[in-house]
């Protein structure tokens, strides 16, 4: 299936909203997220440290401390309600329906087990096959991952292995027991620009060869141009815009999103020159003002916007905008 | 161009790794291995390389935050750390601003007293340090009469980097060297601290050593690029000559893993692959041969030298066999009349 051809969602969120009760005044990090993912389709969550992508992400599998979490709204993927999961249910389905990997392979992985045993336990936990089967699939998964001579590499500590070599190993151990979603948490932020590119595109390949879903968080836009079929850009909580990929990058229209594409040093600039800059900085999440969380930073921002939040608009065929404003933003 | 105000030679750093049973180190690990450049009055350096390439041991070094095993660093004609320029009398013209903006700033201190601890320190009076903390905070954006008496931990990332610049230039430095200074910002306040930054380089006129791994915001930021790697250096040139024209293939690899942001050109292949080698066993000769296309046996017999080409209009060094006449090497680049070093 071709992505983002299909209407059938593998995975939905509807309403989300994530509050941390842990600290003195509760933090609403996630404010009313919906987002469905089509099967086959890769989709970048873009934004800024404290935006609550990696909130929204780690809500999918339920990685939030529960006693000081409260979270509202619907997850399901397929026919599971991902919130009403208990107990074993919710073990067997983090890694085998839903996977996920991590910016730092090496806080991910236990040091003190070979990452061979790591997988073949992982295999063998949720599917019932003999331990030389596990190896093999094991081994077979370290060859698709390209690992250099792979079957002396499952015999290795994750200390013993380079950077880009254990981000490899973590994509290998995520897909172990084939999960038909995979969540991406800035897999590639802690990496170098020339593994970066190959860890990028080795993802690209494989979401292709297996028809994986994908949500891709991260904050750098030219990752998310790299790999994903749609773009949600978000901003204090919410999902600000959503698009293709084209759409987003070439006609923005939710301002926040206008001014990260305007605010990227991005090939030969005059040097002297100043770049545009969005003024102020992000906002805190305990304090947010009414309305529009971006008015405060906004260029456009007018009296509308710090009533209530903007409810999203379709300014053309699937690609949706959070803004009350978006005649100002289109372009002439 | 003019004589210079920083000349770095023969630079290197050497780190213990292991000791044995007497605690004497028995393997090293050499950060940073022989580099030569010069910094020039006014310019922007912009230094790029992958972690573990010695960018950040280079900046501490020219700090003298740690000490260098051998080579000079010579600051106006006189030798740091001697007689002729001591140290502490340097490091009045030689600041620093580091990546992690909180654990640069003692957080019992308020902006103020940040600001104004360094000035006191060399000789001047406490009025004076407080005026121009005040003066120096109202330079890089912050409201003095809102920031002040703040502490550290009410300040936001972007803020805390402002107070960090002047901090740094309390001391009415001749060089800064950034850190990473903008990396740990989020991309929509990483541009307004790029602003400041040019700001305060025509009306201070500074001379920076820009290190990022950013490659974007080095072109940005640079008038010269340094690319090293495995502490070496690959090469050094003019910025668009090396961003347009690069000769290490070191460079164009890392040039090449820019991602494109057109959806409709993305990346087809990785330009290199594998990962950069342990810097405690370094490959001998050319360091960068073990991943590069163009490696023969003379790149990994013989540590090519640093040469630039004798029809640059500008200096544009490389270090590569295939800029090297007479290096062997069977590809090499018939532009490249080198003059040595």
């Amino acid at each position: 299936m071709t992505p983002g051809s299909g209407d059938e969602a593998i995975l939905d969120i509807s309403g989300l909203r994530v509050t941390f009760t842990g600290g003195p005044r509760p933090v609403r990090a996630v404010d009313g997220v919906d987002l469905k993912l089509r099967r086959g389709e890769v989709v970048a969550l873009l934004g800024e440290s404290g935006s609550g992508k990696s909130v929204t992400l780690r809500s999918i599998l339920r990685l939030h401390p529960e006693k000081k979490t409260r979270i509202e709204g619907g997850i399901r993927v397929q026919d599971v309600d991902v919130l009403r999961l208990k107990g074993r249910a919710l073990a067997d389905f983090r890694g085998k329906r839903v996977s996920m990997i991590f910016q730092e392979p090496m806080l991910a992985m236990d040091p003190v087990y070979t990452v061979g045993r790591q997988i073949t336990e992982s295999i063998i936990k949720h599917e019932n096959v003999s331990p030389d089967e596990a190896r093999r699939r094991a081994l077979t998964l370290f060859e698709q991952v390209r690992i250099p001579s792979p079957a002396r590499r499952l015999d290795a500590y994750p200390h013993e292995m380079s950077g880009g070599m254990r981000q490899r190993a973590m994509i290998a151990l995520a897909l172990a027991c084939n999960p038909q979603v995979l969540l991406a948490d800035e897999p590639t932020t802690a990496l170098d620009a020339t593994v970066q590119v190959q860890i990028l595109l080795l993802l690209r390949e494989l979401q292709h060869q297996l028809g994986l879903s994908m949500i891709f968080v991260t904050h750098d836009i030219s990752v998310g141009v790299e790999v994903a079929d749609r773009i949600a850009v978000m901003y204090a909580g919410r999902i600000v815009e959503i698009g293709s990929v084209r759409d987003v990058i070439r006609s923005p229209r939710h301002p926040y999103t206008i001014g990260l594409m305007s605010t990227r040093p991005h090939g030969g600039r005059l040097l002297g020159n100043r770049l545009p800059a969005i003024p102020g900085s992000p906002p805190d999440l305990a304090n947010l003002p009414p309305g529009c969380a971006f008015a405060p930073r906004c260029p456009h921002a007018g009296e509308a916007c710090g009533v209530s939040a903007p409810a999203p608009v379709e300014v053309s065929a699937g690609h949706w905008v959070r803004c009350v404003r978006t005649d100002l933003t289109a372009k002439a | 161009m003019t004589s210079p105000l920083l000349e770095v030679r023969g630079l290197v750093k050497q780190f213990p790794v292991r000791k044995n049973l007497f605690g004497r180190a028995t393997t090293f690990v050499s950060a940073v291995d022989g580099i030569d450049f010069d910094l020039f009055e006014g310019e922007t350096l912009g230094v790029v390389g992958e972690s573990g390439c010695g960018k950040s041991t280079t900046a501490r070094l020219l700090m003298h935050l740690i000490e260098p095993t051998a080579g000079t660093i010579r600051f106006g004609g006189r030798t740091v750390g001697t007689a002729e320029l001591p140290v502490k009398e340097f490091r009045r013209q030689v600041q620093m601003v580091f990546q992690d903006s909180y654990a640069s700033l003692n957080p019992r201190l308020t902006v103020e007293e940040s600001i104004a601890f360094g000035p006191t320190v060399h000789g001047v009076s406490q009025r004076e340090a407080n005026a121009r903390a005040l003066s120096l905070l109202e330079r890089v954006g912050l409201d003095p009469r809102r920031f002040a008496g703040r502490f550290t931990h009410e300040l936001s990332g972007g803020q805390r980097q402002r107070v960090n610049i002047a901090r740094a230039l309390a001391l009415q430095p001749r060089i800064l060297v950034l850190d990473e200074a903008v990396s740990a910002l989020d991309k929509s306040v990483e541009a307004q601290v790029l602003n400041l930054l040019a700001d305060l380089k025509e009306a201070f006129g500074l001379t920076y050593l820009f290190i990022s791994h950013d490659l974007e915001v080095v072109r940005f930021m640079s008038t010269r690029v340094l690319v090293m790697y495995l502490g070496r250096v690959a090469e050094l040139g003019p910025t668009e000559a090396l961003y347009t024209g690069s000769r290490h293939p070191y460079t164009t690899a890392l040039l090449g893993s820019l991602l494109s942001m057109d959806p409709d050109h993305r990346t087809a292949a990785p330009p290199i692959t594998g990962d950069p080698p342990n810097p405690i066993d370094p490959p001998p000769g050319c360091r960068f041969h073990t991943r590069c296309a163009y490696a023969e046996g003379v790149c990994s017999a013989r540590m090519p030298a640093l040469l630039a080409g004798a029809a640059d209009a500008a200096p544009h060094w490389v270090a590569c066999h295939m800029h090297a006449p007479r290096s062997g090497h069977s590809k090499l680049k018939a532009g490249a009349a080198p003059e040595t070093a």
